[in-house]
């Protein structure tokens, strides 16, 4: 049965058992591989893109649930704020493995729209629903930060 | 264990197939089905990760490898465009320890490239791509840097001379006379310059020179500087393609049921409700389980889910843990094979004055990477083709070639990038490579394999469950005059085909690695091993046996410590005297975590200093209690590692490793209940989160000493840190890992 879509500001209909998670969909469906499969089960947030702004673990949200709402993947994320969080990203050199980065960044990008100017307590607050294996939390949080550095400096 | 004249050697036997290096070379990349994923692997990070998702375009590969061929390729390892651009061939899997960055700064150094126009490939599964000491192309035991410092140099240096050579025919004076810069060869009586891209035409017509002589590194301006890796941008964008984000052409996707117990057969499948399932193609039994095969992952998941498999009982439907940990410490108690022994150790305890003794245990532990194991197969009339992040490509072409009965090398193995790896993906006997060509024989069509994170907690292949029993004794005048150490555990390679030189007169050097080596000076020591054999898969563990050895030799020499009324710090310097590297590390971190300064009342610090991967780390850790649970707040880290290629990834090596053996100490264990696992996804084998990572200082010792491994040495010293603050702070001596909070609780006592 086909379900539409909104990705990355294109619709796109698919067809799919409307109880498929969102992120097979996305991976398999449209070929957007940027959104990662970790657990199955909203734990590690791999799998974190946007539904209307706000960040979901799409390995649980069913393709039904995603109908009639914008999705946003790291493939279609953009601004200002996408763009300090690359380049904090890159002058960290955050990743290690970089299997869980994008759904960090996802989830950054989230936690920097609704506080610009995070402290160490909503970085922690913010992130804690992405599990890094290999432990680049400490980069991921000098990242964050330096990225609501620049986008504070950006807006003067 | 590297020599680097052996490394030297191999290398030139490499050279001596430099022309059919070659050739191999462009045959892959000008072969569709390699090099379609490959160069989307690679290009992404050579252009700054601008390309989209869908940059596995077969028309790209094909014009790139075209492209290719009208390119200077000396060697295995180098192709320098027309264009200036540089690519290192890597031969190592990139699993997150920065091998795509600090493999190709080796050989930029040499070829003294600009640094940015560097990009780099991931190496085919062919012979010139070998590990030098090892033979087979693999990655693991901290030996990337180590193994291939000198053979990149020299793929570096003789690309180097080549170009300064054709420079010189071209301007018709010696090659003596011309220096390089970044990129760029220079005449400097004339004042001509050629860049290398200029040159790299006739550069490849040129003959190979043999014996090039490498920089003096006092002129190293690439090696040991901190670059910026070459896979961050693919990473952050998320076109970096992992096993995973493989597709074909009529590809399906396959999930695998195995047994519940380990060992279990297939007795009888009713796949009725499965079939029914939309998207599920076939249900087919393979050697280690039953397969649904259907369009997708959800399809074949929710097939899976109503497939019933009637098992038989395995060889042991009643293993448990806590009977395993029962028997190791009854064996703990009685004679093993002696793995080291100086002076006599039986005769100095029993005229010690006074002994101490204690059990240390820990569980099986999953690697459980974040990229759940997977791989991509194809068949081709005449072998197949696999994509999958592999440590071990060599071993894997052995087992794909045994199972569809081709050669091994018509069995190419497409390296992706590993999301995570940690040894689970050089597993001996390739276990989910072998399941997807199973499937994919079975089903005649190009097949993905997909693991689920409970299959991969469930599947098998931990670092072993250890029992580790210690005694220490002192004499009269109450200095450590006796140390006996008894392991009890599982041969990682028992039953496998490196048992035969990894398992010397019964003792599986990776058990006892860490204890047998301890080097702390005690007149009477001992060290013995029982090996068990329960039906439970093991496998090397990021750091291996060190995993669970330091955590007892560093626990118990603090115990000793206590029992002195000496200083933690104070008894290792002492028992360590005229050993510098070890004093080096140990120094470096007490001095920058300021050991013996005063804390707030409810703060303490711990420090273990160990050597694995022919590397030194000194970890000092600072914990607190917070609501009956441990904090950790800070881990002030030294490491010696030889001389340093690429100082910020050893830096994040270091940082990975303390969450690493953090989330070690306080929450993994694999436990085992009627043979069955007992956790099954992060919700019970737990990882640390960002909100409980401590801060990670980390100093490097200054070393001109060949470089050692980095990848691993970090993590054997953080659970005996941590918990020997924790012993500091509360008086209890943590013995079991994971810490239980309980353990914690209460009155302290040095028991």
């Amino acid at each position: 049965m086909s379900v539409k879509l909104q990705v990355n500001g294109a619709s796109a209909a698919v067809d799919a058992d409307p109880a498929m998670p969102l992120l097979w969909v996305l991976r398999e469906h449209l070929g957007l591989t940027g959104t990662k499969f970790g657990c199955g089960a909203a734990q590690c947030g791999a799998c974190t893109v946007h539904l209307d702004g706000r960040a979901v673990r799409s390995c649980v949200l069913p393709l039904s649930a995603a109908e009639g709402h914008e999705v946003t993947t790291i493939e279609g994320l953009n601004g200002k704020v996408r763009d300090a969080l690359v380049a904090a990203w890159v002058a960290e050199d955050v990743p290690q493995c970089g299997y869980c980065q994008t759904g960090q960044i996802m989830s950054a990008a989230v936690l920097l729209s609704a506080r610009p100017a995070p402290d160490d307590a909503d970085v922690d607050q913010g992130m804690a629903g992405n599990i890094c294996r290999c432990a680049t939390y400490v980069r991921i949080r000098s990242a964050i930060h330096r990225a609501a550095a620049a986008l504070k400096g950006g807006a003067r | 264990m590297t020599t680097p004249a052996l490394a030297r050697r191999d290398f030139l036997k490499a050279s001596v197939a430099v022309g059919g290096g070659l050739l191999i070379g462009f045959r892959w990349l000008t072969s569709d089905a390699a090099a379609g994923i490959d160069a989307g692997v690679g290009a992404p990070a050579v252009a700054g990760g601008a390309a989209g998702a869908a940059g596995l375009a077969g028309a790209a590969a094909g014009a790139a490898a075209a492209k290719h061929a009208a390119q200077f390729m000396p060697n295995a390892f180098v192709r320098v465009g027309t264009d200036g651009r540089v690519t290192v061939i890597i031969n190592k899997a990139e699993m997150g320890q920065g091998v795509t960055t600090s493999l190709a700064m080796l050989l930029a150094e040499e070829l003294d490239a600009d640094w940015s126009r560097v990009g780099f490939e991931l190496a085919p599964s062919t012979p010139e791509y070998g590990d030098p000491i090892y033979g087979m192309q693999m990655t693991g035991g901290s030996t990337s840097i180590a193994h291939m410092f000198e053979p990149l140099r020299h793929a570096g240096a003789t690309a180097r001379a080549l170009l300064v050579a054709a420079a010189a025919q071209s301007w018709g004076c010696a090659a003596g006379e011309c220096s390089t810069e970044p990129g760029v060869v220079v005449h400097a009586a004339s004042g001509r310059r050629a860049s290398y891209g200029d040159l790299a035409t006739a550069a490849a017509a040129l003959p190979v020179p043999t014996d090039v002589p490498l920089k003096d590194p006092a002129s190293f301006r690439i090696i040991g500087k901190a670059m910026p890796r070459l896979d961050t941008p693919a990473k952050v964008a998320g076109t970096a393609i992992f096993a995973l984000d493989v597709t074909r052409p009529g590809m399906l996707v396959a999930v695998v049921a195995h047994p519940p117990v380990f060992g279990g057969k297939v007795r009888s499948v009713n796949s009725e409700k499965t079939l029914a399932v939309p998207g599920v193609k076939q249900v087919v039994t393979i050697g280690n389980g039953v397969a649904v095969v259907a369009t997708g992952f959800w399809a074949a998941k929710r097939g899976r889910d109503v497939l019933q498999v009637e098992w038989d009982p395995a060889s042991d439907a009643s293993l448990s843990s806590a009977a395993l940990h029962e028997s190791y410490r009854a064996l703990s108690r009685t004679p093993g094979l002696v793995a080291r022994k100086e002076g006599d150790a039986a005769a100095a305890l029993a005229a010690a004055a006074r002994t101490i003794e204690a059990d240390y245990e820990l569980p099986y532990l999953a690697h459980a990477p974040m990229e759940p194991l997977s791989c991509v197969v194809e068949l081709r009339p005449d072998g197949c083709d696999i994509w999958a992040g592999s440590q071990f490509q060599t071993v894997d072409q052995g087992a794909a070639a045994a199972v569809i009965g081709c050669k091994p090398e018509q069995v190419a193995v497409h390296t992706t990038f590993l999301g995570g790896g940690f040894g689970r993906r050089a597993n001996p006997v390739s276990d989910y490579i072998v399941e997807g060509v199973q499937v994919a024989a079975a089903v005649g069509a190009p097949v993905k394999l997909i693991w689920s994170r409970e299959d991969d907690l469930r599947g098998g292949y931990y670092r072993p469950l250890w029992h580790n029993r210690l005694r220490a004794g002192f004499d009269t005048r109450g200095a450590l005059s006796a140390w006996t150490h008894t392991v009890v555990g599982q041969s990682i390679v028992a039953g496998t085909v490196f048992e035969a030189f990894m398992v010397k007169d019964g003792i599986d050097d990776t058990s006892v690695e860490g204890a047998a080596d301890i080097p702390y000076a005690i007149p009477a020591l001992q060290v013995e091993l029982h090996t068990t054999q329960p039906d439970v898969p093991t496998l090397w563990w990021r750091s291996v046996g060190h995993s669970h050895t330091a955590f007892a030799v560093e626990s118990f020499m603090d115990e000793v410590a206590h029992a002195l009324g000496e200083d933690p710090l104070a008894l290792r310097r002492r028992l360590l005297a005229g050993k510098p590297r070890w004093l080096g590390v140990l120094d470096l971190a007490a001095k920058h975590a300021g050991w013996g300064t005063p804390l707030p009342h409810d703060r303490a610090r711990g420090i273990a200093v160990h050597h694995s991967f022919n590397s030194w780390v000194a970890h000092v850790a600072e914990v607190s209690m917070q609501d009956g649970k441990p904090r950790v707040h800070k881990v002030v880290s030294a490491v010696d590692c030889g001389r340093v290629v690429n100082p910020d990834t050893v830096v994040a090596q270091v940082q990975g490793a303390v969450g690493f053996g953090l989330t070690t100490a306080l929450y993994s264990a694999i436990t085992l209940q009627d043979g069955r696992v007992e956790q099954s996804n992060f919700h019970d084998y737990r990882m640390l989160r960002m909100h409980e990572m401590p801060e990670v200082e980390v100093h490097i010792v200054p070393s001109e000493e060949p470089a050692t491994g980095i990848g691993e040495p970090g993590v054997p010293p953080v659970a005996p840190a941590v918990c020997n603050a924790l012993f500091a702070l509360t008086g209890r001596r943590i013995r079991k890992l994971p810490i239980r909070p309980e353990d914690l609780a209460g009155e302290g006592s040095a028991r």
